[in-house]
């Protein structure tokens, strides 16, 4: 019998790999490691929803197990794959035990970025979150190292809870690397308003027990997180010799430079039309379009169209929906009044042509944009500012 | 509790029973309905949880809040009866409810 495919990580791209590979008509055997002790599961509520109390722990995972393991396939969870042995075509497990493989798959995703703060904590899986929450049901004061979305849905969520919640940024703004400086003063503004106090451009030293150190001043708090991005889990990868450039180096059906083995997710590096160069993202969406394309790859069927990348993040009753990518923008055009209300939009454009879309509880203006960013379309800077224009009717 | 009834892009009818307080979506998640995508995983962002809900139901169901109504609206194969599943919280009220799947939900 020919080797099974084997997934190496079970999170949200291996699910959908396997709900694809599945509707392509893939017969082979299927064999998915994870070092969590968890079925595949989402993580977005981890920092919004879940974090809060308001949804139990079943309803993060995507699928029940039931469907990780019929038609002969197996399902490894707690089992961490140490090496990759590409010439036996065989991953080695932490236990030592082989497990052969036909085509390999990498779905190690990221990880946070660690700084050297003894007894921080940080917020990427079940059980940070789990071991948060007690901690923050007893504390009066948090830190939060790290002003980007993730350390902001947690302080929105810590500070209805009844948490003194401070967020330490070095950057100048918040979100710098998502979202333009429109969004950054919005959202410094709306934690401002909901009792979160924001210090930018701060320059943490080091935490000294309780107290968080920086340049300038001193935060005691009883619980300190970090929130400062995240790196790639490419050491597999890279040791066993696959080209890694910031991710995984894939092409365009997601294959390594080894024409069996293919990474999609969180982990990938991959040329991307809009942005006009090879880019890593960390989105569901980048995480369920690359798994697509991969099973499609595999089943030898005509990939499913490249979308234009999508993003969003819930603070308080904002939800900002993003598409598109705003790098090498000249123009940014808002709609809406950002210093007043909860409501508005920026759009980016290079050279006259929709690329990117910021939308602050304006879901129509991000599904028009999604649409518009794929058609490559010019639009009128002084339409998309006026309100009185629909944005049904902003196509030219 | 509620028995659902999805009719796939092919024709295919399945019935599945659903918890109270889960989503449509969620339900037809765990279940495999073909044709359900959820990319956003229910926070109404991604429209790809898309269903249409038959006259006699329509008027039934809890009515739309503003993101879900302006969602709808640009998704490429909405009708007068569209829903999006992952907005519609499952009650016995609902059981029975029978919901048609969309060709493609791009
Ligand atoms: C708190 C939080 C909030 C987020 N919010 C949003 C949001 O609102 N919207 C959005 O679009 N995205 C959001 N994201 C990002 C999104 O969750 C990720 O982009 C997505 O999970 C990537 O999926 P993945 O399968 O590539 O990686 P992951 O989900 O990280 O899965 C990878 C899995 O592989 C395992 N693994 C790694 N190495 C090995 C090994 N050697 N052996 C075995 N297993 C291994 C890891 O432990 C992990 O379980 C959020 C992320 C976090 C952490
Ligand atoms: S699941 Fe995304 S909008 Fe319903």
């Amino acid at each position: 019998m020919a080797d099974p495919l084997v997934i190496i990580g079970a999170g949200q791209a291996a699910s959908q790999l396997m709900a694809s590979l599945a509707q392509d008509g893939f017969q082979g055997e299927i064999c998915l490691v994870g070092d969590e002790p968890h079925l595949p599961y989402q993580r977005p509520p981890l920092s919004k929803k879940f974090l809060a109390g308001e949804l139990a722990l079943d309803r993060l995972y995507v699928k029940p197990a039931a469907f990780y393991e019929k038609a002969g396939s197996r399902l490894l969870l707690g089992q961490r794959a140490q090496r990759i042995d590409r010439a036996g075509r065989a991953v080695i497990l932490g236990d030592g035990s082989r497990l052969p493989y036909s085509t390999l798959v990498l779905a190690t995703g990221s990880r946070p970025r660690e700084l050297p703060l003894p007894g921080a904590l940080y917020l990427r899986n079940i059980a940070d979150v789990e071991a948060l929450r007690a901690r923050v049901a007893l504390a009066k004061s948090l830190v939060v190292i790290g002003g980007g979305y993730i350390g902001l849905e947690l302080a929105a969520v810590a500070v209805k809870l009844g948490v003194g919640v401070t967020v330490l940024e070095q950057a100048p703004r918040l979100m710098a690397r998502g979202v333009g400086p429109v969004v950054s003063n919005f959202y410094a503004r709306l934690h401002g308003e909901e009792g979160v106090t924001i210090r930018t451009g701060a320059m943490v030293r080091g935490l000294d027990g309780r107290r968080v150190v920086c340049e300038d001043a001193q935060y005691d708090a009883d619980i300190v997180v970090v929130g400062a991005g995240a790196v790639p889990n490419v050491e597999l990868a890279r040791e066993a010799g696959l080209a890694v450039e910031d991710g995984i180096v894939v092409d365009a059906e997601c294959r390594t430079d080894d024409a069996s083995i293919f990474a999609i997710g969180d982990c990938t590096s991959q040329h991307h039309e809009l942005a006009g160069r090879r880019l890593r993202l960390e989105s569901v969406h980048n995480a369920l379009e690359q798994a697509r394309i991969a099973a499609a790859a595999i089943c030898g069927k005509k990939p499913p169209a490249v979308q234009v990348p999508w993003f969003w993040s819930d603070q308080y009753d904002v939800k900002m929906q993003m598409a598109g990518l705003s790098a090498g923008h000249d123009q940014a055009v808002v709609r809406g009044n950002p210093d007043i209300g909860r409501s508005f939009a920026v759009f980016y454009l290079r050279e006259g042509t929709l690329i990117a879309v910021d939308a602050v509880n304006r879901a129509p203006e991000f599904m028009m944009s999604k649409q518009l960013i794929a058609e490559r379309a010019r639009i009128d800077p002084s339409r998309l500012c006026n309100e009185s224009v629909a944005m049904k009717d902003m196509r030219n | 509790m509620a028995k659902i009834v999805f009719e796939e892009p092919d024709g295919t009818k399945r019935a599945i029973d659903i918890a109270n307080g889960q989503s449509i979506m969620e339900g037809a998640v765990r279940n495999g309905i073909v044709g359900i995508d959820a990319d956003c995983g229910g926070a109404c962002s991604c429209a790809t949880c898309m269903v249409y809900v038959p006259d006699d139901w329509f008027d039934r169901l809890p009515a739309k809040d503003s993101s879900e109504q302006s969602m709808l609206e640009f998704c490429p194969h909405v009708q007068p009866n569209s829903r999006l599943s992952c907005q519609l919280q499952v009650t016995d009220a609902l059981d029975g409810l029978r919901l048609k799947v969309p060709q493609s939900q791009q």
